[in-house]
């Protein structure tokens, strides 16, 4: 157990570089390093789906913000006048919101302990209702294929308005 | 304690969008919240002592780990990469048109 | 000599070679990842994304002009579009044949084979040809626009 705490922690500082760091290509690099954490973390927490597809899409991820990030030469972090009334109404308004949090969580399960009201039915009658030996490709692509449509037309949506948005092709200025 | 740390790394990204004035660190910030809520969601499914819920010959009674949340995070994370490709074509678009990155100058400049 | 050893863009020559003898392996990965959904961790959706990455080696390896007369934004839309097309049909034909939406109409056969469970092998080439058709047009999309910046 201790594993996905140190990986824990390991997000922790990683996301704490990214939003401190003055050079915006470092803070991309820094990213790339929360979303290994992460793959790795999924493979601790007995996932292999959710880590093969967490490490395929962030390296896609991280060649659209490269990217973005590549529009002008050594983009740095803007530095306005530091406004500190804003910056102490948001760290009183985070401190409140954990605060909330933590007492809001110990009302979950005990970690390791789930309440598995539904998917015992899945776990159970999986194989021989479906036929799938993956049974969260049977929980995906069979039980639950509404969902799987509904992701399907919104990734369709979202692409479509990412085209449409970037329309004219070479466009040069005037 | 775990839950807990997932929601510290949330909480940081929604600093990161809140406090800072590029664009793009606004971006990087929704990128940690989308990690986070993932993270969590995968918590939430674990077994002590669970196995990968994949069925072979030797495992056909075995304590599998929650597969539904599994399910979810996978459409989850394929679904945060064509919202995210979306964010920076309008990202572009607004670098075209204004010039800066910077949101206290776009809100100053009108039309 | 074929006319892409003498483009000066895109990267030195060492990336193109060793990209030209890596991209039909990661394909392959990506079919395998694809068929065997049903048998072992992965499915539609990552084994989509790996068909568009080789596709993003190539783009990123060769430069922009070379890539675009092999593959264009429409041949990732048109796939894109069959994809969808496969997957819907799918659960219409569920509702045609069986009883109800998206009825598991196929027979099940034995387990741990590849011909087995339904139509979720169908399913699920329908979703990867989707997702390769999706990343790899909108990857197209925000390199193919030019940004003149001035001040």
């Amino acid at each position: 157990m201790w594993e996905i705490y140190a990986l824990a922690f390991l997000m922790i500082v990683g996301s704490l570089v990214a939003v401190h760091t003055r050079y915006l290509l470092s803070a991309v690099i820094s990213l790339a390093v929360v979303g290994l954490a992460l793959c790795v973390a999924f493979l601790y927490l007995q996932a292999p789906d959710c880590a093969i597809t967490q490490i395929v899409v962030e390296v896609i991820a991280l060649i659209i913000l490269i990217r973005a990030t590549g529009v002008e030469r050594d983009l740095l972090e803007i530095r306005g006048k530091k406004e500190v009334f804003a910056i102490t109404a948001t760290f009183i308004f985070i401190i409140v919101f954990a605060a909330f949090a933590f007492a809001a969580l110990t009302y979950l399960p005990k970690f390791g302990y789930p309440v598995m009201k539904v998917a015992q039915e899945y776990v159970k009658k999986g194989l021989e209702q479906t036929g799938s030996a993956n049974l969260v490709t049977a929980v995906l692509l069979d039980f639950r294929a509404y969902d799987t449509l509904g992701e399907a037309t919104v990734l369709f949506t979202a692409i479509m308005g990412a085209i449409v948005v970037l329309r004219e092709v070479g466009r040069k200025e005037k | 304690m775990l839950f807990f740390l997932s929601f510290v790394v949330f909480l940081i990204g929604l600093y990161c969008v809140v406090i800072r004035k590029n664009l793009l660190k606004m971006v990087m910030g929704i990128v940690i919240m989308e990690y986070a809520v993932n993270f969590f969601l995968i918590l939430l499914g674990y077994r002590m002592g669970g196995v990968a819920p994949i069925v072979t010959e030797e495992a056909k009674v075995a304590k599998f780990v929650d597969p539904l949340p599994q399910a979810m995070v996978l459409t989850a994370i394929v679904i945060s990469i064509a919202t995210l490709a979306f964010i920076v074509a309008i990202c572009i678009r607004i670098y075209q048109r204004y010039h800066t990155f910077d949101v206290t100058e776009i809100r100053r400049l009108k039309g | 000599m074929s006319p892409y050893r003498e483009t000066k863009q895109g990267m030195t020559r060492i990336v193109k070679t060793i990209a030209k003898f890596v991209m039909p392996p990661v394909v392959l990965f990506g079919i395998y990842m694809m068929l065997h959904g049903h048998l072992t961790p992965g499915g539609g959706f990552p084994g989509g994304v790996i068909i568009a990455s080789a596709f993003v080696l190539l783009v990123l390896s060769f430069g922009r002009e070379v890539t675009f007369q092999k593959l264009r934004v429409s041949t990732a839309s048109i796939l894109e579009s069959v994809g969808a097309l496969i997957f819907l049909s799918l659960a219409v034909l569920g509702m045609v044949i069986g009883g109800w939406f998206f009825i598991n109409f196929l027979p099940k056969g034995y387990p741990l084979k590849i011909i087995s469970a339904g139509f979720i092998p169908f399913a699920n080439i329908g979703i990867g040809l989707k997702v390769t058709g999706g990343i790899f047009a909108v990857f197209l999309t925000l390199v193919m626009f030019r940004i003149v910046a001035k001040r």
